[in-house]
């Protein structure tokens, strides 16, 4: 059965000084906008952009069921308590056979609902990789652009595509839980390096302290420049709220370390790069795609290329494919053989 | 960029009540039907309820309600959502809810109702149906 699209009715369009103003609903409005894809919001964001660049922005990754939501909602505790305002953006898998999900994470955060402070939004991670990073990093450019202090970001919890958001977030946490060797895939994965916090969480339960050991002995294995900033290891029971104070604290020590030794500067800037080649890369793989379609099939439309496809399909691919990308001027290409 | 426009239901368990699964199975039929579902789980007031619709820009609230208090909640509810110029959002109820009650809760500005044993099928079509 073909999907129907349902017709959604358009909100009124959003102004940018509401936006600045910190406006809850306009900012709600322009982040649905910008994950339909509408091409407003992604020129709103460009007039954006100049005023954000303010927030504080952390991640939590780790595996699934860690407690990371149930963090979070502590955290938020701890920096209200300092009077920071905090928005949140939660990732949830979509389910893969329908297209929809449930947004589970905000039911962990939801004390917070009423408090006019914290700004929450749970996203659906809509399968595509990439889409996924840009409309994250778009509505922290919202939230970031509305003024919140601190933004936090929890990615959804598997592996190695968290390695995605360190070209969004300043301090990412990765949290662990005791006696599942988390530490070791954490290791395996690559998180390691990129980790600034590792956080062992429900360390009510048994085997708490021989995971904190086992992740301070892998932290101190990393090779540490000298004046470099050295990954704590902090324990927390989020549920209870234990050790979570320290945790903020570790996190605001982190950020104040980065502007003292000039790193925040250098990480906004190395990350500015990586997300304008994120920009380019989806807005031309957006345009080509549907040319190769037509290329492919303008192809295939004579009986005697037919022939050669079934002959052998990685040579009339080949041949394709280094005709189609000629005028790249890629090495090997015909524009060198001609010289 | 892909553009997709999901409808996107907020499932909420106001006031007293005891336990949620009949909102996570509703919720899971929802995701099934291709929603996003942002749920928000048991005890929650008329305030955590708007500010969690307006910041998660949803389309629809969806309440689950066996307290037997469906006609003060929506009341209550259907007048805050006007009050803050969510003219988009679509407000429908489940639950214990008697027949004679739902004209009433139609009339207050519910946009659907289903009372306990309507099935999956026909609550996702009740709300695909407000999108057409
Ligand atoms: N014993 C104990 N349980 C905890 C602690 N923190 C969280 N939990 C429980 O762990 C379960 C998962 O918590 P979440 O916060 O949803 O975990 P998550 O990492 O966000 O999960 P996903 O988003 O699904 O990956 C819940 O039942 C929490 O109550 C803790 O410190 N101790
Ligand atoms: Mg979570």
């Amino acid at each position: 059965m073909p999907e129907k699209v349902p017709d959604i009715q358009p909100d009124p369009p959003v102004q940018i000084q509401q936006i600045l103003d910190g406006d809850v609903m306009a900012g709600a409005r322009l982040i649905r906008c910008i994950e339909a894809g509408d091409p407003a919001a992604a020129k709103m964001l460009g007039q954006l952009y100049p005023h954000a660049g303010n927030a504080f922005v952390i991640g939590i990754t780790g595996p699934p069921g860690a407690g990371k939501s149930t963090l979070i909602s502590a955290l938020i505790t701890m920096f209200r308590k300092k009077n920071f305002t905090v928005g949140v953006v939660a990732v949830d898998p979509s389910s893969h056979k329908t297209g929809g999900a449930v947004l589970g994470d905000r039911v962990r955060m939801q004390a917070h609902a009423g408090d006019k402070g914290v700004f929450i939004r749970s996203m659906a991670a809509r399968g595509a990789a990439g889409g996924l990073a840009r409309a994250a990093q778009d509505t922290c450019l919202v939230l970031d652009a509305m003024g919140y202090d601190i933004i936090i970001v929890e990615p959804v919890g598997s592996g190695q595509a968290d390695l995605k958001i360190t070209t969004l977030v300043h301090s990412l946490g990765l949290v662990a839980i005791p006696g599942t060797g988390d530490g070791i895939q954490a290791v395996k994965a690559g998180l390691l390096e990129a980790a600034d916090i590792f956080i062992v969480n429900k360390d009510d339960l048994p085997g708490a302290g021989s995971e904190m050991m086992t992740l301070e002995h892998l932290v101190q294995q990393r090779t540490l420049e000298p004046d470099t900033w050295h990954p704590p290891v902090a324990s927390t029971c989020a549920r209870t709220g234990e050790g979570v104070e320290q945790l903020a604290d570790l996190f605001l020590d982190h950020r104040q370390f980065m502007k003292d030794n000039q790193v925040l500067e250098k990480i906004q800037t190395a990350q500015a790069g990586d997300y304008f080649t994120i920009l380019v890369r989806q807005m031309v793989m957006d345009r080509i795609d549907p040319w190769i379609d037509r290329q492919v099939g303008a192809f295939l439309d004579t009986a005697a290329q037919q022939a050669e496809v079934a002959a052998d399909p990685y040579r009339a691919a080949r041949e394709l494919a280094d005709r189609l990308t000629r005028s790249l001027g890629e090495p090997g290409s015909v524009d060198r053989e001609g010289e | 960029m892909e553009t997709v426009n999901k409808i996107r239901v907020l499932v909420a368990k106001p006031g007293l009540d005891g336990h949620d699964k009949g909102a996570k199975i509703v919720a899971l039929a929802l995701r099934d039907a291709g929603m996003e579902v942002i749920y928000s789980g048991l005890h929650q007031t008329l305030d955590q309820i708007m500010s969690t619709a307006v910041q998660e820009s949803v389309d629809v609230i969806g309440l689950s309600i066996m307290s037997g208090a469906h006609l003060p909640i929506c009341e209550k509810l259907t007048a805050m959502i006007k009050e803050q110029g969510l003219d988009n959002v679509h407000l429908v109820v489940g639950g214990v809810i008697p027949n004679q009650d739902v004209q009433v809760l139609r009339k207050m500005g519910v946009a659907a109702v289903f009372p306990g044993g309507t099935s999956f099928d026909t609550i996702v079509s009740g709300i695909n149906g407000l999108f057409q």
